[in-house]
């Protein structure tokens, strides 16, 4: 056999080799959602979701749970969003490029590579201990925030760096201040790159579980929360509370939680892409 | 600033807390000390058994991830067509998208009893089902950030290779893979490090038995796993005990830390050679 042709056979099999891998992945990704499917889907039911917990299988209900993530969403954007989109904002229009610029990009690199476990022990000293919190919503809101900062600073910079320069001299020689051309010119036109990042971190802090132990949420929570601070638990906690239980009814719930939290996650990701494709093709400058 | 409150709040918190438990524990005993027990009456405080548990499962993640991510950055580059990548690339994605607990419970419930049915003498709660689980998780991040450093490579190299006569194998791997080492390098590096501080995973499937053992078919404790093990227990404030956690901590900051500013270096140091 020449050499080329073994080259050409060695060329198929990796071909071969690839198509499989990719499909290896494809195929984890699907057995794992049928298998969550057809182990949950049946429990999923009005009840379900409106019940509180409880140490019966066939009665618990995640409604506490949902109540705790849809407190913990929406004050974790409240504090993170006006600080992370001010953060870019700086960094990328005030911020001179210097060596603290260079500095404070590699911080934010690095924080964004820190382990989320690690920002739950930062929580849990900062928030619910020295700032004397205690195991609330809120102390869990402030470490969430700090964990999808990085996220949020990253895209409104990413947003920004993308509208021309051309649109911003335009408004600088109108006379416009720096401040009216990033509110009038800037800001609207980076605003789909904005929400898109906004969106993805949301999708993140709502999968995010470990952090939120370590800051202190509870396991079994008999009431919904009604104020901020008020003790809480989550989705995922609640589905790594029965998945961690010995009787097979908790596998059931912790399925049908599952399902109810991929199709928030799910969710969030299509609206990012969906927003992302959107904007691109409508802003072309 | 809150970037860099937050970088010092961490190493500030971590620091204090950590000084204040090597009052107590010597440092010598930390790391040499073959046995984690703080939480039972005959304490000891070596770090060891928790390291090597995190390195377990961390090496069996990354054994799985770095090659099959790689092979398929490299077909989805190198041989796929446009269209096909715009469909695949989106669905590996959801791979990272999907919440960590989720893998914790399909590693428990069906990687384990699928193992189970041709290892037999594999228990309950395995570094294996769990490494493997975390490997697939971060299959996209070794492939996404693979194919964009191979898409980097400019086109000539890739034309005077298959001018030269060469396969798209030889070209891949020969030409285009040593020109994107650097982008490989750091994505590999990133994936390392979200191996290490993965957590939901080996909490519900490795199971809490802090051990000095590279066996994976038993169970074992990671770092990670020992942080939530406390945080759900009723361990009283200001105790050595809770200040174990933050001994914990910071380990596992300083392994990512390195890891990082490692993978920054490469990316800042090796760039400018295409440019």
């Amino acid at each position: 056999m020449s050499n080329a042709s073994r080259n050409r056979i060695k060329d198929q099999a990796f071909y071969y080799f690839a198509m499989a891998c990719t499909a290896f992945a494809l195929l984890v990704l699907l057995a794992l959602l049928t298998d969550i499917l057809s182990r949950g889907l049946s429990r999923i039911s009005w009840d379900f979701i409106t019940n509180l917990p409880s140490r019966l299988p066939e009665k618990a209900g995640i409604f506490t749970a949902l109540c705790g993530m849809v407190w913990i969403l929406v004050l974790t954007i409240l504090i993170a969003f006006p600080l992370g989109v001010g953060a870019g904002i700086y960094l990328e229009e005030y911020g001179k490029k210097n060596r603290m610029a260079r500095f404070i990009e590699i911080n934010i690199a690095n924080l964004a590579g820190v382990p989320s476990i690690i920002y739950g022990i930062l929580g849990l000293q900062v928030f619910v201990r020295i700032a004397n919190l205690g195991n609330s919503l809120l102390a869990g809101s402030f470490t969430l925030a700090l964990l999808i900062l990085p996220i949020i600073i990253v895209s409104t910079r990413e947003a920004i760096k993308a509208v021309p320069k051309s649109l911003c001299e335009a408004s600088l020689a109108m006379g416009a201040s720096k401040w009216q051309t990033i509110w009038n010119v800037v800001l609207p036109s980076s605003f789909g790159g904005i929400l898109t990042g906004l969106i993805l971190a949301i999708s993140r802090a709502i999968g995010e579980t470990a952090p939120l132990i370590v800051v202190g949420a509870l396991v079994y929570v008999p009431f919904a929360p009604a104020g901020p601070m008020d003790q809480f638990t989550v989705l995922p906690i609640q589905i790594f509370n029965w998945v961690t239980r010995p009787q097979a009814g908790f596998v059931v719930n912790a399925s049908a939680a599952i399902i109810v939290l991929l199709s928030f996650t799910f969710l969030m990701n299509g609206i990012a892409v969906y927003l992302r494709n959107r904007w691109y093709k409508k802003v072309k400058f | 600033m809150v970037t860099i409150i937050t970088t010092l709040g961490i190493v500030i918190v971590l620091a204090t807390e950590t000084f204040s438990f090597f009052k107590e524990v010597s440092f010598i005993s930390f790391v040499s000390d073959t046995q984690w027990t703080p939480l039972f009456a005959d304490k000891h405080f070596g770090i060891m058994p928790l390291v090597t548990g995190t390195l377990l499962t961390t090496l069996i993640a990354i054994s799985v991830a770095v090659p099959i991510g790689l092979t398929i950055a490299i077909f989805l580059n190198e041989y796929a067509s446009p269209k096909f990548t715009s469909i695949v690339k989106p669905l590996l994605e959801i791979l990272a998208a999907v919440p960590t607990v989720v893998y914790g419970f399909f590693a428990l419930l069906v990687v384990t009893p699928f193992l189970q049915s041709f290892i037999p003498n594999l228990s309950g709660f395995n570094a294996l089902s769990a490494g493997l689980v975390m490997g697939i998780m971060i299959i996209p991040y070794v492939s996404s950030l693979s194919e964009d450093a191979l898409r980097a490579v400019p086109n000539t190299l890739r034309e005077a290779a298959y001018g030269m006569g060469s396969t798209r194998l030889q070209t891949a791997w020969k030409v285009i893979v040593p020109a994107a080492t650097s982008g490989i390098v750091v994505s590999v590096i990133l994936a390392i490090s979200r191996a290490i501080g993965e957590t939901m995973i080996v909490a519900i499937a490795a199971g809490q038995e802090p051990k000095l053992t590279m066996n994976p078919l038993g169970s074992i404790e990671t770092i990670t796993t020992y942080i939530v093990q406390v945080s759900m227990g009723d361990v009283p404030q200001n105790s050595l005990e809770y200040r174990t956690i933050f001994a914990a901590g910071i380990t596992l900051f300083v392994f990512t830390f390195i890891l990082n500013n490692i993978s920054f270096w490469v990316k800042r140091k090796y760039q400018e050679k295409y440019e």
